[in-house]
């Protein structure tokens, strides 16, 4: 099973979503970040002091797939996330030794 | 009727027509009667608007404190210390209220003498419905001692700003304890007291004009504010690490909040609901939208854009400039002034305070101590008799007021009484700190600040988002 970790534009979230929908993928876990990579901040002042800010509101998107369909995903994923300019995000993708079903104990694929 | 009855008949009726109405009256005892009570109900009709003004100001000023510089402030300082910097507005109402009950309105408000008051109203003893008439003809002196607990109340709630994220809570009480007593019930008794000496209307030896309290409330506090963040020293991580105020929204709508409530600082000091009141509402108005224009403008040309902050901290900078100023001066004059106190305080805030490098957490100095100097010196520039006609002299001719009335003298006791109460704050504040850190010790433990005051002081937490 692979772990698909994205960091998205927010305001992508919603494309995002509905792209996974309509390939079979409704689980997800939504978390709110901050961070950049190459992409520069902004400056804010308050009352004559300076701060530089970089670091920039983005969303994580996670999910765990089976192996099969991993390829499928991020492909997915990605021509949904893209706009073509730097801030566009990353994906990130890690092996997942178990996943259980809290409900019924399911294990491995048939847990996801 | 024949021509020789004409010229009677006039005569008769010129004596009737000219006759004055009391002695008409003295004939009908019944009359007179009726005209003594319309007298005294216009007179009881005045004093109930006079009242009614006076209860709502009272009103206004607790709401200053209460929330409006508990959000402003509040929103100000980083999330961890937002309630223990709404406390210090909070617990003020609660403290000064007993200790004004007791002894304060006295101190500041009893006897004649040139620097403190006497013990006659302790316990509020005396202090009923019967107006006291050196101060407030009209209403019940008991209007008048709570509409001056609520500035004694919002007073030392200034200091807090420039001590915000790192006292320690028992000593602020100690602290506040102290200084009013050694600090503001002396500042109020000099200005506003019988006998006082810089009282500008009851007998003061240096004559100086301050309406609402510009000397009193906001230098005081101001230079207080200063001494004490000197005293304590700069916040850990000052200046390096960012510390942007958490959260603006509360801070617009606590100075908004202040703005209205302004009306019962300054309009109200009119102590009626008179001409006179109408004017320093109007005055007051029209300093805080100048002053708010005057800090973005600033701002634009100086940071390239206008900001939500400087907007409602030139507002704040300009009600304090036209403190003093505010039952004085014509709206064009407030506006002038409450322009200068937006220009100048945001220099002092984004400029000079960054050359000496202090920590005055929330610009306490920068707004209230150099507003209100700025708006007692220009009181006496722009004070005339044409907006207050309460200054006569033995004959009952107006007397020039400031600079306009062609009395540029009074910028000179201006000068004193802007003196006296930088002497007064600072020594004062000095003495009162170290007392204070020598008895309790006024800086949390580092571990503490950083935490943060909410769940070290207090133990809980401004905002609970997950739950």
């Amino acid at each position: 099973m692979k772990k698909i970790e994205a960091i998205i534009q927010p305001f992508k979230l919603d494309e995002v979503k509905e792209a996974l929908k309509g390939i079979g993928i409704d689980g997800m876990t939504i978390s709110e970040v901050r961070g950049h990579g190459r992409q520069k901040g902004h400056k804010e002042v308050y009352r004559g002091q300076e701060y530089n800010v970089d670091l920039l509101p983005k969303v994580k998107v996670e999910m765990v797939v089976a192996n099969t369909r991993a390829d499928e995903v991020i492909k997915t994923l990605a021509g949904a996330a893209r706009t073509g300019k730097i801030g566009d995000g990353k994906i990130f993708v890690y092996e997942v030794a178990e996943a259980v079903r809290i409900r019924n104990d399911d294990r491995g694929e048939s847990a996801l | 009727m024949g021509s020789e009855m004409k010229p009677l008949l006039k005569l008769c009726l010129l004596t009737l027509a000219t006759t004055p109405a009391a002695l008409w009256a003295q004939a009908n005892p019944d009359i007179q009667a009726r005209l003594t009570a319309v007298e005294a109900a216009a007179k009881s009709a005045q004093s109930a608007g006079d009242n009614a003004w006076m209860l709502a100001s009272a009103a206004l000023v607790l709401l200053m404190t209460g929330p409006g510089l508990a959000l402003f402030y509040g929103g100000l300082v980083r999330r961890k210390n937002v309630l223990s910097t709404m406390m210090h507005s909070f617990v003020l109402m609660v403290l000064i209220t007993v200790i004004w009950a007791v002894v304060g309105y006295s101190l500041a408000f009893g006897g004649d003498g040139s620097f403190i008051g006497d013990l006659r109203f302790a316990l509020l003893n005396n202090v009923g419905a019967a107006p006291n008439a050196d101060y407030a003809p009209t209403i019940p002196q008991q209007t008048f001692m709570i509409y001056q607990l609520m500035f004694a109340i919002i007073t030392p709630a200034l200091i807090s700003g420039a001590f915000a994220e790192r006292m320690k809570f028992s000593a602020m009480l100690l602290f506040m304890t102290l200084w009013a007593f050694i600090v503001y019930f002396p500042m109020a008794h000099m200005v506003w007291g019988k006998g006082g000496l810089l009282s500008a209307s009851l007998g003061g030896k240096f004559p100086c004009f301050d309406f609402a309290g510009g000397t009193v409330v906001h230098i005081t506090s101001g230079v207080s504010a200063l001494v004490c963040a000197l005293y304590l020293g700069k916040r850990v991580g000052f200046p390096s690490e960012a510390m942007k105020p958490h959260n603006l929204v509360i801070s617009v709508i606590g100075a908004c909040l202040l703005w209205v409530g302004w009306f019962g600082f300054n309009a109200g000091s009119a102590l009626n609901a008179s001409p006179l009141a109408s004017s320093a509402f109007v005055a007051t108005h029209f300093g805080a939208a100048a002053a708010a224009g005057g800090w973005m403008l600033a701002e634009w040309l100086h940071n390239g854009k206008p900001s939500m902050l400087g907007g409602i901290s030139g507002c704040v900078a300009g009600l304090v400039a036209i403190t003093p100023a505010s039952g004085f001066v014509r709206p064009f004059p407030a506006l002038a002034i409450g322009f200068a106190a937006g220009i100048i305080c945001f220099l002092m805030v984004a400029k000079v305070k960054q050359m000496f490098g202090y920590d005055d957490a929330l610009d306490a100095f920068g707004v209230h101590g150099i507003g209100g100097t700025l708006g007692a010196i220009l009181t006496g520039v722009f004070a005339t008799n044409s907006v207050n006609d309460g200054f006569k002299d033995s004959a009952g001719k107006l007397l020039p007021l400031g600079w306009v009335d062609g009395h540029a003298g009074q910028i000179l006791n201006q000068l004193i009484g802007v003196a006296i109460s930088w002497g007064l704050a600072i020594v004062g504040t000095i003495i009162i700190i170290k007392i204070c850190d020598l008895v309790i010790g006024v800086r949390v433990p580092k571990e503490q600040e950083i935490e943060g005051l909410d769940v070290s002081l207090h133990g809980e937490e401004g905002y609970i988002l997950e739950s």
